[in-house]
C-alpha cells in the first residue's frame, strides 16, 4: 500500500521566519491547538510564490501542512487577517515584534494554550487599530496589559494581592517587590530584607487593575506617564528575571517609540 | 569501522559548514571532487582563494567589488544623483540585470528585524546619511559625485524590508530629498486568485492608465 502523507489544517500567526536553502523559509508560528510550531514554506522567497503574501510576519492565516521528516511542509496558505494598518507604522511594527518575541520565548512546541492564542490575536487586532502616532499611550497600555496576561497564562503571574510571606492582603501603602520571588511583601515582612524594592501604591493599583481586568475594561484607562514608565520598568525586569536573557526586540521598540 | 582519510573528512567538514549543505551532500561533493579530474578540484581551490584574496567591500556603496571604489561608483556614465538602497549585494545584480536603472547603489547588508536582534545600527544607514552629506558638500575628489536628488528604496517587499524603508524615509525626508519606493503589486505570471489582500490592495492602489 502506498504511504499516505498526513495533512493537517490549522490556523496560525507567523511569529518569525528564517531563510533556508535557496528559496525556502522556516516559519515559526503560534497555533490555537498545536501551540508553537515550526513549518517549512517551500519556494516562498521567489516572487512567483503563491504562498509568500499569506506567510508574512504577524499574518493570521489558515494553513494546510503535510507531515515531513524534519519540518511539516506548508502546502496551502490563505490569509484570515493581514493586519494591514499595523504594517504602516514603525511603532506598531516594533510593538508587534515585541509581542511575537514574547510569545516565542514563553511557549513550547505542542503546548496547546487556547487563551494565549486569543490573547495574541486580541493584541494584534488592537495594534492594528492603534497605528496612529497619537495612539502611543494606548499602545503602551496594551503592551503592559499583554505582559501581565501573558505571565498569568504561562504560569508566571506575579503575586500582587497578598504578601508572599504572611499571605495577608496587601494594604494600599508602600509595599516591597521581589522580582526573583515573583511578587510583593508587606512592610512588616519586608523589614530587614535588602533585596526588595519599594513599590508605590499608585503603581501597584494600576498593575492590579491591568492583571485583573479584560482589555475592554482597560483600554480607556488614562495612566500618568510616570506610572506607565515605572510599570514598564518593573515588568521588563521581571520578564528578564524569568527568561534570564535580554529580549532582542526591546531596543528597536524603544528606538521607534521615541 | 575504518576511519575516513584525514583530507576527505576535512573537506566534508568544510562543506558541511556552508548554508543548506548537510553531511550527506557534503560527502557527495567531497567524493565527486575525489573522482573528478585534478583540474576541477584545482579550479575550485583557486576560485575560493581568489574569492577571499581579491574581493572587498566598496567603501562608498558597500557592495562586493574587486576594487575600491567599485566600477559603478567610479563610472561617469551613471547618475550619481539617484541612489538605490538595497538590502544585499545580490539585489544589485538583480536590478542591474533589468538594464533599466542608471543610478548608483547603497547596500545596507540586511534589513531591520527586531525579533532577530537586527536594528538600524547594525545596517549601513549611518554610512548612507554620511554619503548624502558628502555629496552635498562636494568634498569627494577621487570619483564622480553629485548632490543626491532621489533615494530609491528597493528593500524587499516584506515586513522587514518595509520597516527598513519606512525608517530610512523618516530620516531622509526632512533633508528635502525625493524618496521613492519600488512599486508593489502582482508578479508577472501570477494568479489574482492566489494574491493576498495586502498585495492585491497595493496593486489596486497603484493601478495605472492603459
Amino acid at each position: 500500500m502506498a504511504n499516505r502523507i498526513r495533512s493537517t489544517g490549522t490556523r496560525a500567526v507567523i511569529l518569525r521566519r528564517r531563510d533556508y536553502g535557496d528559496a525556502d523559509r522556516i516559519v515559526t508560528t503560534y497555533t490555537p491547538s498545536l501551540g508553537k510550531q515550526e513549518f517549512i514554506a517551500k519556494g516562498i522567497r521567489k516572487t512567483s510564490s503563491r504562498k509568500a503574501g499569506h506567510l508574512e510576519l504577524f499574518t493570521h492565516s489558515a494553513l494546510q501542512v503535510a507531515d515531513a521528516r524534519t519540518w511539516p511542509i506548508i502546502t496551502e496558505a490563505a490569509t484570515i487577517e493581514s493586519f494591514r494598518t499595523l504594517r504602516t507604522n514603525l511603532a506598531t511594527i516594533g510593538a508587534a515584534n515585541y509581542i511575537a518575541e514574547l510569545i516565542d520565548r514563553f511557549t513550547e512546541a505542542n503546548d496547546e494554550n487556547q487563551p494565549l492564542w486569543e490573547l495574541l490575536l486580541l493584541a494584534l487586532r488592537e495594534l492594528d487599530q492603534a497605528a496612529d502616532d497619537d495612539a502611543a499611550p494606548r499602545r503602551a497600555l496594551l503592551l503592559r496589559w499583554f505582559e501581565l496576561h501573558l505571565l498569568g497564562l504561562t504560569g508566571f503571574q506575579p503575586q500582587l494581592f497578598h504578601c508572599l510571606s504572611c499571605g495577608e492582603a496587601l494594604e494600599p501603602v508602600q509595599n516591597f517587590l521581589s522580582l526573583s520571588d515573583g511578587g510583593l511583601y508587606c512592610p512588616a515582612c519586608a523589614t530587614g530584607n535588602r533585596d526588595l524594592e519599594a513599590l508605590d501604591p499608585d503603581v501597584l493599583k494600576v498593575l492590579r487593575y491591568l492583571q485583573r481586568e479584560p482589555w475592554p475594561a482597560v483600554y480607556q484607562l488614562s495612566v500618568r506617564p510616570a506610572i506607565m514608565l515605572r510599570m514598564e520598568n518593573v515588568l521588563h525586569r521581571y520578564l528578564l528575571t524569568i527568561l534570564e536573557y535580554r529580549l532582542r526586540s526591546t531596543d528597536f521598540l524603544h528606538h521607534v517609540q521615541g | 569501522m575504518q576511519p575516513l582519510a584525514e583530507p576527505v573528512s576535512q573537506l566534508i567538514d568544510a562543506f558541511s559548514q556552508l548554508p543548506g549543505i548537510g553531511p550527506k551532500t557534503a560527502s557527495r561533493l567531497a567524493y565527486y571532487l575525489l573522482r573528478a579530474d585534478d583540474a576541477v578540484a584545482l579550479n575550485l581551490a583557486h576560485a575560493l582563494e581568489a574569492l577571499k584574496a581579491n574581493t572587498l567591500f566598496c567603501s562608498v556603496c558597500h557592495n562586493i567589488a574587486d576594487r575600491d571604489p567599485c566600477p559603478i561608483c567610479t563610472s561617469d556614465q551613471r547618475d550619481h544623483g539617484t541612489l538605490c538602497v538595497v538590502e544585499e549585494p545580490l539585489d544589485v545584480q538583480a536590478i542591474e540585470r533589468t538594464r533599466e536603472y542608471q543610478g548608483v547603489y547603497h547596500v545596507l547588508h540586511g534589513s531591520i528585524s527586531p525579533v532577530d536582534g537586527v536594528g538600524p545600527d547594525d545596517l549601513k544607514i549611518a554610512e548612507l546619511l554620511q554619503r548624502i552629506r558628502e555629496a552635498e558638500s562636494d568634498s569627494v575628489a577621487d570619483r564622480p559625485t553629485a548632490p543626491v536628488k532621489e533615494i530609491l528604496l528597493a528593500t524587499n517587499p516584506n515586513l522587514e524590508g518595509e520597516a527598513t524603508a519606512m525608517y530610512i524615509a523618516r530620516l531622509i525626508k526632512p533633508l528635502g530629498i525625493r524618496v521613492t519606493r519600488l512599486a508593489r503589486g502582482l508578479p508577472v505570471g501570477g494568479d489574482l486568485e492566489y494574491a493576498d489582500e495586502v498585495t492585491l490592495g497595493r496593486a489596486l492602489a497603484g493601478r495605472s492608465e492603459m
